[in-house]
């Protein structure tokens, strides 16, 4: 039955260990042609879909939810099957038991579940909410248990925001392909002889943990098994055709979405172990081109309507309702070859066949030897619907390999071989404000950090200023690795995610993921310290809470080393501070510049900072120059974003850049080749990440004023896109006030 | 290298003035007074900055990846670039040892015989020449200049068979007349080196310049041409021209 399966494919490494990678690399067919092969959506794709548009039309009018579940806990078979139109569904399977239902998953934390429900008109069951305050602790309740005062007032205070001590973690990735090429009754052989081997004569509390995850992971598959059951499928088995490739695939992702609600739920890297398959189906003749497009088309309807309740305060730091279903699409495999497919061009066309979307977060891995005509159809797509992310394969690949996937935004992990600890942001414009103060919240007053002497005399001298910044940065980066090992010690125990993890190797390799935001705002403060003269003003409490900047400085974002490189020392020493501190189950720290849409709770939280911000002025997002002081151009912010060294931030540093479509040049051909050759250029020099937005701030504009008119504008924010619509009134004037480069 | 140039400013990402993206370099000094100029800041031979082709080369360094990667290269541009010819010349020089594609947009007005213009030619991959009006009058009129330099240097450029783009302002009632659209038609058709001709509509974003300079600006009246008027001069000029790139 398996040997069937496998029919056509070739190699033999693969099949007697799992090696999703192997199997890929050995069987794929790179496509260096143009998107003239494409085809449009079929019939029953634009009949899916416009009934889809119908429920999320109905679900924007009611607020943002269309339903919730109230009286079940969300589990893999928590919910019968349930379908859109079951006669136009070419792929089964939805998270409830109607579409765009929202499902409670308490693990996270039973505050937040029920909060979720009653923002939106919902009350939790009484019996839901009483198991898990009665009888069973929720990861929230453990994180709250063990929090020092010192990490409360912390938390409290902003410095560190966006802990996810009361929500699931999300950014794993598990291997959903696995179960296509290797049927779940193998995965489940497989993790029964790991769990078999590992007897050690020192039964310590590390072995005992590792043998429960590897039982409930097992537990998880059979349960998987048996969801597939309920929607006529058997998954025991290899899939044995393109159909089921994608249906077995999608139900492993289903499965997960079903037993968690993480904050972020990627896919991994699809198209081209779709395209074997796929290939193979065309070779004898079973498949032909509209066909494998329905597949992917229909593929990405169901990843476009997965729904996940959050509350408000959720919604404040990520907006527009995501779930970072990223999906990592070309680079280059080890071998030299490219690993652009006509898959990976399905995946792009499906943004024209069922029109522009956030979901799923498109992420193209960008490497000079992409072929030139896939280069250009990327540029193509980026200008005609702002949906597309691109990645440094060149700077990812030698260190995650080449089947990497991206996590959230902008998160590289080698796909069911590595996971990560994932949590928050450091405010590092706040943390500059307390140490000039003495440790103090300069909006509260309260005493957050240690008391130490603050910050005396009338101008700000650079020296002194950066000796007592660093100081308080060895203290915050200590608290903030211990804080992230008490969330993370709670998850791994009260919300483990079973089947996501059963689809990782079980020597998993870990990630400590921390971030910093402000980074444009704390670079420009020091470089106006050290190149301006800023006044300090104290105000009745004797703190100091406003500045007044005497002379120019050079900004962060034109390519002017004097400033650049204040930002870069800033991102490595705060990286070598967490990497003095222990993490939790040996992980390796990483670091990103990334704020997801929180750069404006940041900076509302934040008082005025010596770059002449004012109190609670919204933050540049992610790496992002300070909104309209990037005055030299495109090119010159990207030299600057170029700078920050990857090596210190393997956790990714994003950048958005918004572009009217005239400076790319006149004619539609010129803009594309501009455009990939930007690309080229940017991540020639070393740049990670960057999101494009091709568009002019007067279309924002508009569709503030008449959303009924874009229903499906979407633009990129901050390492993956949203609905224009579903920002808040705050977040979208803040994306309009961005830099839009070329306005005259 | 002693040479300096007389530079207005740079653009690091110009996409209009040439294939690819471009480094711009505006050069300061001109001798035409063009009534539609949207650069008049740039005339004056003694305004702008002194700058080193060292100096240059350094900026342009730092963008060398986004130009190789399009396609793109360096241009040259002004007020009137050709008048600083000493100074293009170490560039160009410095540019070629970089392999990187040059450009000069000229109004032709130095003519065909100026002292190493054709060492300079030797150097420079793509002629951008704005011909402001075929009709000598109405050249005049509208640039305080012959055009008869212009049209010999175009005719030079024929003969030694430099690749070129011919560019052209349309401003009704000014530069759109059918006879002389016909008659530029005819002269660019005796040309066998035009690559590209680039129908320009005029615009004013150019008039606040002008008053900034104190400078009385005649176009006020002059409308923005309208697409029927833009097709009007690109079916004559430019249509077998075409995306011939």
């Amino acid at each position: 039955m398996v040997l069937n399966c496998w029919n056509g494919f070739v190699g033999s490494e693969w099949k007697q260990k799992i090696d999703l990678r192997g199997f890929i690399v050995e069987n794929y067919m790179p496509y260096d042609g143009d998107e003239s092969f494409l085809a449009n959506a079929t019939f029953k794709t634009r009949r899916l879909w416009d009934r889809c548009k119908e429920l999320i039309s109905e679900e924007s009018k009611k607020g943002g939810v269309l339903d919730i579940e109230t009286d079940i806990i969300s589990s893999i078979n928590g919910f019968k099957p349930g379908y859109i139109d079951e006669g136009l569904e070419v792929i089964k399977g939805i998270q409830t038991d109607k579409p765009l239902k929202r499902a409670v998953v308490p693990y996270g934390g039973i505050r937040m579940a029920k909060q979720a429900c009653e923002k939106y008109g919902y009350k939790l069951s009484d019996k839901i909410e009483e198991i898990f305050t009665k009888y069973s602790k929720t990861h929230n309740d453990g994180v709250f248990d063990v929090y020092t005062p010192e990490m409360r007032k912390a938390r409290k205070s902003g410095v560190i925001t966006g802990l996810p001590d009361a929500y699931g973690r999300g950014r794993l990735i598990g291997d959903y392909r696995r179960v296509a090429l290797y049927g779940v009754d193998r995965l489940i052989e497989e993790k029964a002889q790991e769990l078999e081997n590992m007897v050690t004569s020192i039964f310590d509390e590390d072995i005992i943990r590792a043998r429960e995850e590897i039982q409930d992971q097992i537990k998880s598959l059979n349960e998987l098994k048996l969801m597939a059951n309920s929607y006529g499928f058997d998954i025991s088995n290899p899939a044995q055709n393109a159909f089921e490739a994608f249906q077995w695939t999608y139900l492993a992702f289903l499965g997960a979405m079903k037993e968690t609600n993480g904050a972020a739920n990627s896919l991994g890297r699809m198209s081209t172990f779709f395209d074997i398959y796929i290939e193979r189906d065309m070779k004898e003749g079973k498949l032909t081109e509209e066909e494998a497009q329905e597949l992917v088309d229909q593929f990405i309807i169901k990843l476009r309507i997965i729904r996940h309740l959050r509350t408000p305060e959720y919604n404040e730091l990520f907006a527009g309702d995501p779930v970072w279903i990223t999906e990592s699409i070309g680079g280059m495999c080890e071998d030299g070859r490219h690993m652009v497919t006509k898959t990976s061009y399905r995946f792009l066309q499906s943004l024209y066949n069922i029109g522009s979307s956030p979901e799923p977060n498109l992420t193209i891995l960008w490497s000079k030897g992409l072929p030139a005509n896939f280069k250009e159809f990327c540029a193509k797509v980026s200008i005609d619907t702002c949906t597309l992310q691109y990645e440094n394969d060149d700077i990812m690949r030698p260190v995650f390999g080449d089947d990497y996937g991206i996590s959230c935004c902008v998160s590289a992990m080698r796909i069911g071989r590595d996971m990560q600890y994932f949590g928050a942001r450091c405010n590092l414009p706040k943390l500059l404000l307390m140490a000039l103060n003495g440790g103090k919240d300069e909006v509260s007053g309260d005493q957050v950090a240690p008391v130490s002497a603050p910050y005396e005399g009338e101008y700000l001298d650079y020296e002194t200023v950066l000796n007592k910044y660093e100081e308080l940065q060895e203290w915050l980066a200590g608290l903030y690795v211990n804080t992230m090992n008490a969330i993370h010690y709670m998850h791994d125990k009260y919300a483990y995610e079973r089947l996501m993890m059963a689809l990782h190797d079980t020597d998993v390799r870990r990630f400590m993921a921390f971030g910093i935001a402000g980074l444009s705002v704390i670079a420009d403060s020091f470089s106006a310290i050290k190149y301006g003269k800023v006044k300090v003003i104290r105000d009745e409490r004797g703190i100091i809470t406003d500045f007044e900047v005497e002379g120019d400085y050079p900004k962060y974002g034109n390519d002017d080393d004097r400033v650049d490189d204040i930002a870069v020392n800033l991102v490595k020493k705060f990286y070598q501070s967490l990497e003095k501190h222990k993490t939790l189950r040996g992980a390796k720290h990483t670091l990103s510049v990334l704020t997801i849409t929180s750069n404006v709770v940041y900076g509302s939280k934040t008082g005025s900072t010596p770059d002449g911000r004012r109190k609670g002025e919204a933050f540049a997002p992610g790496a992002n120059p300070m909104h309209g002081r990037d005055t030299n151009g495109i090119l010159s912010s990207l030299n600057t974003l170029a700078k920050i060294p990857y090596e210190y931030c393997l956790d990714g540093i994003s950048y958005t850049l918004s572009i009217i479509p005239h400076v790319l040049g006149k004619s539609e051909s010129s803009r594309i080749t501009n455009l990939a050759g930007i690309l080229d250029g940017y991540f020639a020099l070393g740049g990670h990440h960057v999101n494009i937005n091709i568009m002019e701030r007067g279309i924002l504009e508009e569709a503030m004023k008449d959303p009924a008119k874009y229903p499906q504008m979407t633009i990129r924010v901050s390492g993956y896109a949203v609905n224009f619509n579903k920002l808040s009134k705050k977040q979208q004037l803040e994306v309009m006030n961005r830099t839009f480069h070329g306005e005259i | 290298m002693s040479v300096k140039g007389r530079i207005h400013s740079f653009e690091s990402c110009g996409t209009v003035d040439g294939p690819g993206v471009r480094f711009v370099i505006f050069m300061q000094g001109c001798p035409f007074k063009c009534m539609f100029c949207h650069n008049p800041d740039t005339w004056d031979y003694n305004g702008g900055t002194l700058y080193s082709v060292d100096e240059v080369i350094g900026k342009i360094k730092r963008y060398i990846p986004y130009i190789k990667a399009s396609g793109g290269g360096v241009t040259v541009t002004g007020g009137e670039p050709l008048m600083q010819m000493d100074f293009l010349m170490e560039l160009f020089k410095e540019l070629k040892k970089m392999d990187v594609h040059t450009a000069i947009d000229t109004n032709g007005y130095i003519g065909s015989k100026a002292q190493n213009l054709a060492e300079l030619l030797e150097l420079t991959d793509l002629v951008l020449m704005s011909i402001k009006h075929i009709n000598p009058d109405a050249h005049m009129k509208l640039t305080g200049c012959s055009n008869q330099n212009t049209l010999e240097f175009a005719n030079y450029l024929n003969e030694i068979g430099k690749p070129l783009w011919i560019r052209y302002v349309v401003i009704p009632g000014f530069t759109d007349d059918f006879l002389s659209l016909f008659k530029l038609r005819e002269f660019i058709n005796g040309l066998k080196n035009v690559e590209n001709v680039e129908i320009l509509p005029f615009h004013k974003h150019g008039e606040k310049k002008w008053e900034k300079l104190k400078l009385p600006y005649n176009l006020d009246k002059a409308a923005v041409p309208n697409k029927f008027e833009v097709s009007k001069a690109k079916n004559l000029l430019d249509n077998d021209t075409e995306e011939k790139k």
